[in-house]
């Protein structure tokens, strides 16, 4: 099992550190033939601008695309849940032959009316593309008709990877900024937007507590928890800070360009990088009274966990993880936070990770760390088995593999229902390790143990 | 109430589907090939819908599933995908060494016209495929069918690409067991060898997707009918096809192909539709009925007996896939319970009059459509209310607004396990079903008794 021969294509995206050297190959396609964990530009495109609340999503293509993306990701709404529906026009053989023009009208003209949205995303799928619909004289018709903006979202999954389709739902989230022009005399005090924050359970509501703590305004969090009118009065933020970096640095920089507003980029994952997150806003303000606010807020909640994280730190210490996740800024946090509760990342890996983001991390990771991009699952178990890692950090596809080798499994993607975000996440998030790593439930089938003894002597 | 913006008044939709029941072809391409062993599933189109089939099965059966895509990009979409798949083939034997590769087509490659009996013939050609392997395929694009016709499709690739037939019988029977669970397939299985007879059942995904913990990753689990026992289904001395949106297309080929006579039957939910699948296999093996099966019966009999008072004239809203509806359908009304609302996601006509036909006695009016959605659905619920609700997980949006006892059924279920281990087909998976219509109806009865209804005894 572990002698998993790895296609020539790849050996230039999987490094170990203090072993290699060269440049990580990344951004790229997967390989035809290869069991990729990544998904497509639509599912990019998807999961950013999904958490609009307000908003219609309709998903033009075959009923698939819709089907898989149905309320998948527990982005959690305060108010209305219509982005929790499943629109889709449902292409049909017909509609492939003559094209699904009509029926996206007849389509759109009909949800809004039924729901009466404050803006429409039309997602255009492979299909789409493929028959050469025209989606975006559609979609200026039916704001014409309707008055509300309805905005095509390129995000036909062969034109690249999930990356291409943040930056497609970036372009479609620009649009709403379209005819604005702010007033700078009306600029709100101290404010900010909150980018890349998606609202799994309920994170963007720890986060704005903090701010409002501190005295920082929020206009609108993109996209979690998202309302169009908020998002719309975006530019009358002084600035914008990016956490999720691979998804929405992109409007970031739009941002900046067309209003000026300078961005800053941040993790709420993790002690280190929440206090870290919450001075740079501080700082940014340069207020007195707000660094004030913020330090005392920033003591008082570390106070508060600090005694359990520690403890949980005494029971990890030592034990071993391999991380694989979407985004590479995500890993970087997690690696810090796991370090924190006394443990030792092995493996680490990303879907989407740059150039630069990998530099990053072949500095900030231990030597020997076997660093990753785009792996394979059969791949990935082969470093866990090789990296005799006690606990795995990863999305859906990993969590199955990660138990049948008997390996502990934390998810950092979509599939998790509590916070992991801030003070308070980062004791969840200790709490949940603790509990998978040091769980009773890996005794109950002593073959773990020949497989740590087998694996021992090929190590890298 | 999440589904707050659900109206009651119907209107006619033809552009739009809302809240689907069904899902797209290559997924249940995806789930027939899993029960091949030493097969690797393989999507040929973008990399995006391998990812979310995967998921979704992962989700259902939380066990680790395995697929490769030809990864197509901007290229392959203008100039077809055949040297993607070429390659993909030959990168797939190399690293992951699967016997079978089964190849499926998305709404992308089909669209731009790939053709994968051609493909597959040059793969071949250019030597791409080791000896002793092999690849199968199916045409599924998923602007037509469903899911359910996916997997029928994958199924007949596999008759197709694989079963031959020699001068030599080889006395076992054939049975396709149709879009079920692994424990389902699992059951079906055991019912025919309780009866003594030897079978080739394919596609089997016990042992695939139920299989036990060992504390080792196998990307080739053990289950999953073989590659010898595919090629000897030409020589078998019968086919029982159970389902006929599933398995009818599989078993009509091998009649074709190989001259294998098959009989073409409801899934084996409930007692009816069970004592039909025990005597077509007792007809066509000629062997009589052990007492093991009797007694099964019996006491799935005896339960329903003990516990009628509590099902008639209830009335119960399904949805789900066309086989399981048709049988689910006929044990409901059998055990006095009124289907009134049947809806399925899968295209055909023949559903809508099946279930009208076997509902047509009961007293009250039956809403069916096939080609349907969830919306619709509850849209029906709302204008008249049912005791029950069967569907998949989806269906708990419903359940909860409405506030109706619910019972999770079919694919997929992504919020509670138990379906890949116990049977719902056969007596004892009838047992189970009854269990859970008991547990759903009577839980709701003790939760809304007042105090001085709330009894010990029911
Ligand atoms: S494109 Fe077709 S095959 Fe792919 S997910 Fe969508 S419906 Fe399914
Ligand atoms: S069809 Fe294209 S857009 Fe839809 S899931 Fe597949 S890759 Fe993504």
């Amino acid at each position: 099992m572990t002698d998993i021969s790895i296609l020539d294509e790849r050996k230039k995206q999987i490094f170990t550190k203090g072993n290699d050297d060269f440049e990580m190959k990344c951004e790229s396609q997967s390989v035809s033939g290869s069991v990729s964990q990544r998904a497509c530009v639509f599912c990019g495109s998807r999961v950013v601008l999904y958490p609009i609340a307000d908003a219609l999503h309709l998903v033009h293509g075959p009923i698939g695309c819709a089907a898989y993306t149905w309320d998948i990701r527990g982005a959690l709404s305060s108010g209305p849940q219509l982005h929790r529906l499943s629109f889709s026009t449902d292409l049909r053989e017909t509609n492939v032959i003559f094209g699904g023009e009509k029926k996206l009208y007849a389509a759109l003209t009909q949800l809004i009316e039924m729901y009466k949205p404050k803006a429409a995303f039309v997602y255009a799928t492979c299909i789409v593309g493929v028959i050469g619909d025209d989606v975006d004289s559609i979609c200026r018709k039916v704001t014409e008709e309707t008055g509300i903006p309805v905005i095509p979202v390129h995000s036909e999954g062969f034109k690249g990877t999930k990356k291409d389709g943040y930056a497609a739902a970036c372009q479609a989230l620009f649009t709403l900024f379209d005819n604005f022009s702010p007033n700078m005399d009306e600029k709100p005090k101290f404010a900010i937007n909150i980018l890349g924050e998606f609202n799994i359970g309920g994170e963007a509501w720890i986060i704005k507590e903090y701010y409002r703590r501190m005295g920082v305004n929020i206009i609108s969090v993109m996209t979690g928890d998202g309302r169009v009118d908020d998002i719309r009065n975006a530019p009358l933020a002084s600035l914008n800070v990016v956490q999720c970096s691979g998804s929405m640095t992109g409007l970031a920089k739009m941002m900046k360009e067309k209003f000026g507003i300078p961005y800053i980029q941040v993790s709420y994952f993790g002690v280190e990088d929440t206090a870290k997150a919450l001075y740079d806003v501080a700082e940014f303000f340069g207020d007195a009274e707000l660094l004030k606010n913020t330090s005392e807020m920033i003591k008082a909640e570390i106070a508060e966990i600090h005694p359990e994280v520690l403890s949980i730190r005494r029971q990890l210490e030592g034990r071993k993880a391999a991380v694989y996740v979407g985004g590479a800024f995500k890993a970087f946090s997690l690696l810090k936070a796991l370090k924190n509760i006394g443990m030792d990342v092995v493996v680490i890996g990303s879907q989407t990770g740059a150039k630069e983001d990998y530099k990053t991390l072949k500095e900030i990771c231990d030597p020997g760390t076997i660093i990753v991009d785009d792996a394979s699952s059969l791949e990935l178990a082969k470093f866990i088995i090789e990296k005799k890692a006690d606990l795995v950090i990863g999305g859906v596809k990993e969590r199955p593999i990660a138990y049948k080798m008997g390996i502990g499994f934390c998810d950092h993607n979509h599939e998790r229902k509590i916070p992991l975000a801030g003070f308070e996440g980062m004791l969840h998030f200790a709490r949940e390790v603790r509990n998978t790593v040091l769980s009773p439930v890996w005794k109950l089938f002593p073959a773990r143990n020949e497989v740590k003894k087998e694996s021992s002597g090929k190590a890298a | 109430m999440l589904l707050r913006h659900t109206p009651t008044e119907i209107k006619e939709r033809s552009a739009l589907s809302i809240n689907p029941a069904k899902t797209c072809q290559p997924i249940g391409a995806m789930y027939a090939a899993l029960g091949v062993k030493g097969c690797l599933p393989h999507s040929h189109g973008s990399q995006g819908c391998c990812a979310y089939h995967r998921s979704t099965l992962t989700r259902h059966y939380k066990e680790p599933v395995m697929a490769a895509t030809s990864s197509f990009t901007e290229g392959s979409s203008v100039f077809g995908g055949q040297s993607n798949l070429v390659q993909a083939i030959d990168n797939i034997f190399t690293i992951y060494n699967p016997e079978v590769i089964a190849v499926h087509t998305t709404c992308l490659s089909e669209t731009i016209g790939d053709d994968l009996t051609q493909i597959t013939r040059k793969a071949h050609e250019e030597g791409k495929v080791p000896a002793g392997k092999h690849i199968i395929y199916a045409s599924t694009p998923s602007y037509v069918g469903s899911h359910v016709t996916g997997f029928a499709n994958m199924v007949k690739g596999m008759v197709n690409c694989l079963s031959e037939k020699t001068e030599v019988k080889n006395g076992k029977m054939n049975i396709i067991p149709g879009y079920v669970e692994p424990s389902d397939m699992e059951e079906i299985k055991r019912i025919a060898s309780e009866m003594g007879i030897s079978t080739i059942m394919f596609p089997d995904t016990s042992n695939v997707l139920n299989g036990p913990q060992t504390g080792r990753y196998h990307m080739f689990p053990r289950g999953g009918v073989s590659v010898e026992d595919l090629k000897s289904t030409g020589d078998s001395m019968a086919t029982i096809a159970l389902g006929k949106t599933a398995s009818s297309a599989a078993a009509l080929a091998l009649e074709t192909k190989c001259g294998v006579k098959c009989d073409i039957l409801d899934l084996p939910i409930g007692l009816h539709g069970t004592d039909r699948y025990v005597d077509a296999l007792r007809k066509m093996a000629c062997v009589s009925v052990p007492d093991s099966i009797n007694r099964d019966r019996g006491q799935l009999v005896d339960v329903i007996t003990d516990m009628h008072q509590y099902f008639y004239g209830k009335k119960v809203a399904i949805a789900g896939d066309p086989d399981q509806l048709i049988a689910l359908t006929e044990f409901l009304v059998s055990i006095d319970m009124y289907p009134v609302h049947v809806v399925t996601g899968t295209p055909g006509k023949q559903f809508e009059k099946t279930i009208l036909d076997l509902t047509k006695h009961l007293p009250v009016k039956v809403n069916v459509k096939s080609h349907s959605d969830l919306f619709m659905l509850h849209q029906w619920i709302k204008n008249e209310p049912v005791d029950l609700l069967i569907a998949n997980t989806y269906g708990k949006y419903i359940a909860r607004d409405e506030d109706i006892p619910f019972i999770r059924y079919g694919f997929p279920i992504l919020d509670r396990v138990g379906h890949s281990y116990f049977p719902t087909v056969g007596y004892k998976g009838g047992l189970r079903l009854v269990e859970k219509i008991l547990d759903a109806i009577l839980e709701r009865k003790d939760r809304d008794a007042p105090e001085e209804n709330f009894e010990l005894v029911m």
